[in-house]
């Protein structure tokens, strides 16, 4: 496992990807945040969250893409099949590089935060007395949670693009299905309320797709553990599902 | 080493591979030989661990590859027809790769020396593997199925691509290799497994049609009483004097014309040399013999023999039809056969690519 993460985190920066990827995530945050805090003139950073996330659904297929398409158009994918390795190591390997690669970028932009805190720490000054009595600069708690939050929204969008990538040989093509497909996670959650579908049981399903319905709680600062449960056993169902996918071919 | 029980493998209705059993010893060379499509790479694969079988069991030194898989594997080293290369690579990278994926004990930077000595690819050790050229790539690929030093290689279709010397090297190597592992070699090239295996196993439509030692099968190449005459005068005449000479049991025109001479297969009779008395017949005829050659059945020959003997047998029992039997029948494969071998041995140079290529 270990040596397969280590080969795709490395491919990341053998090929132009990695770069390109971080690259676009840091200025395309970067102009975000400025827009959303800075320019709008608030401390929240609950709205540069939630464009972060749309931001992921077009970022995260770059990472994904090439995980077993390349692979399989390579053939390279019979190496590592016939090596001493179980396909779920195989799986975990280049799911942790992938979100390796992801868990870096969003730390490596937490250096947005820096010009919202030297404001505070200005207005703060400015302040002087009556700094005591209210809170002025952003809230803390609502980064952290949100970060936290990001990360498993992240990984979630991880888990399904990785799975897409075993579907084809087309790197472009699983790329785009992944965007669908995320859009289509997403998309039905601002339509999902009683006035348009009637149905419980559709309005049920939907939500449980909707990875955003919960990041609420971590936007508001909670660290929600049920939220957690769901991204975790989120990402571990679309982890099954792409090792069935290389188990059912075994089995052909 | 290798032993492999009953070994089915269906999709859906067919049947890639029908009931294999064969075993393997420690330190056999094997070719594993058949037609495309003969269900060569889906035993290879199953062997390796890259497909699981329908029915049947595979054990690698004593370890079922479906009970104990990281265990079989690890004493397996694979290449596919394909070398499974990162082309982004290079060679120092892809072979350290493949030692922490195969999590291989030795010493790592001895052993991989000693793996680039064998396979002669230190001068491109720090090249990206995308720039090497066909040979060189399958060197990498070769290099990359020695480390762990695994008791059971197997090679499909390992020279596919290479130029005549590279082929040569490659075989060589492989034949080193035999010394001390166990050998799989899958191929359609006859001349490969002839020169390189000790036993060669002949596949069909998913079911062994021959399991022999090869110098049994070129035994029965050597004791050949069939050769090609090239008769310069009429035709029709040529004929009728060669079928009524006695030592001479069978004689047949070949599509074959060279100015005023012809070609004919002839078979002698058993324990008969025709070929000085043939000369002093025609000579007193007065038709000159330009040209005689001992047409031993090539292991091409054998090849085609017994992979048509079995689809003419599968087919007598489906259409249970009259099919012309005994030495007719036979002969008739023979003329055939004798066909495709002079039209190879013409071209027998640029067979060696032209069958390299398909």
């Amino acid at each position: 496992m270990l040596a397969i993460y280590l080969k795709e985190l490395r491919s990341y920066f053998i090929n132009a990807i990695g770069y390109v990827y971080i690259g676009i995530f840091l200025a395309i945050s970067a102009l975000l945040f400025c827009y959303t805090t800075l320019i709008s003139n608030t401390y929240s950073t609950s709205n540069y969250f939630s464009m972060l996330i749309l931001v992921l659904v077009v970022l995260i297929p770059l990472l994904t893409m090439k995980l077993f398409a390349e692979e399989k158009k390579l053939r390279t994918e019979q190496m590592l099949l016939t090596a001493p390795v179980s396909i779920t190591s195989m799986v975990l390997g280049k799911y942790f590089a992938a979100f390796t690669m992801y868990a870096a970028s969003i730390i490596i932009s937490c250096i947005n935060f820096l010009p919202l805190y030297a404001v505070a720490a200005m207005e703060r000054s400015e302040a002087g007395q009556q700094a005591n009595y209210i809170h002025i600069g952003p809230s803390d708690a609502q980064i952290l949670g949100s970060l936290v939050g990001i990360l498993f929204i992240g990984a979630v969008f991880i888990a399904v693009g990785m799975f897409i990538s075993t579907l084809t040989e087309n790197q472009l093509a699983a790329a785009v299905i992944t965007i669908a497909t995320l859009v289509a996670m997403l998309a039905p959650a601002s339509i999902n309320n009683e006035a348009i579908i009637s149905s419980y049981a559709v309005r049920f399903v939907i939500d449980w797709f909707n990875v955003l319905s919960r990041f609420a709680n971590f936007s508001a600062g909670k660290f929600d553990f049920a939220a957690i449960f769901y991204y975790i056993s989120l990402c571990s169902v679309f982890v099954f599902a792409t090792v069935r996918v290389y188990d059912k071919r075994r089995w052909g | 080493m290798i032993k492999i029980e009953h070994l089915v493998k269906t999709y859906g209705n067919f049947t890639a591979v029908d009931d294999i059993s064969f075993e393997v010893g420690a330190g056999e060379i094997v070719g594993f030989l058949g037609p495309n499509g003969a269900g060569k790479s889906t035993t290879m694969n199953m062997l390796t661990g890259y497909l699981s079988s329908t029915a049947g069991s595979i054990e690698i030194d004593g370890i079922d590859i479906l009970a104990k898989p990281l265990e079989a594997k690890k004493r397996i080293g694979y290449l596919p027809e394909q070398p499974p290369l990162y082309f982004d690579m290079t060679v120092k990278e892809y072979l350290d790769f493949a030692y922490d994926l195969k999590g291989c004990r030795l010493d790592r930077k001895k052993h991989i020396d000693e793996i680039c000595e064998v396979v002669k690819i230190k001068d491109v050790y720090h090249k990206l593997i995308g720039h090497l050229s066909k040979g060189y790539k399958q060197r990498v690929g070769i290099a990359q199925v020695l480390i762990g030093n695994p008791k059971v290689i197997i090679f499909d279709e390992p020279t596919i691509g290479l130029d005549p010397k590279q082929i040569i090297e490659i075989r060589n190597l492989i034949r080193n290799l035999g010394r001390d592992h166990t050998v799989i070699l899958s191929t359609h090239i006859l001349q490969e497994v002839q020169a390189v295996c000790d036993r060669i196993i002949i596949i069909n439509k998913g079911q062994i049609v021959a399991d022999e030692k090869t110098e049994n099968i070129t035994r029965a190449v050597e004791t050949s009483r069939r050769f090609s005459a090239k008769i310069c005068g009429p035709q029709r005449e040529v004929l009728a004097m060669l079928r009524e000479k006695p030592g001479i049991v069978y004689a047949e025109p070949l599509a074959e014309r060279d100015g005023d001479a012809f070609t004919y297969m002839i078979e002698s009779d058993v324990g008969i040399d025709i070929r000085k008395t043939l000369f002093y017949t025609l000579a007193e005829r007065g038709w000159p013999l330009i040209g005689l050659e001992s047409l031993g059945m090539s292991l091409e020959d054998i090849f085609i023999t017994i992979v048509d003997a079995q689809g003419q047998k599968k087919n007598d029992k489906a259409k249970n039809s009259r099919v012309k039997r005994g030495a007719d029948a036979e002969r008739d494969v023979a003329a055939r056969i004798m066909e495709k071998t002079a039209q190879s041995q013409k071209s027998a140079a640029k067979s060696i690519f032209d069958r390299r290529d398909d």
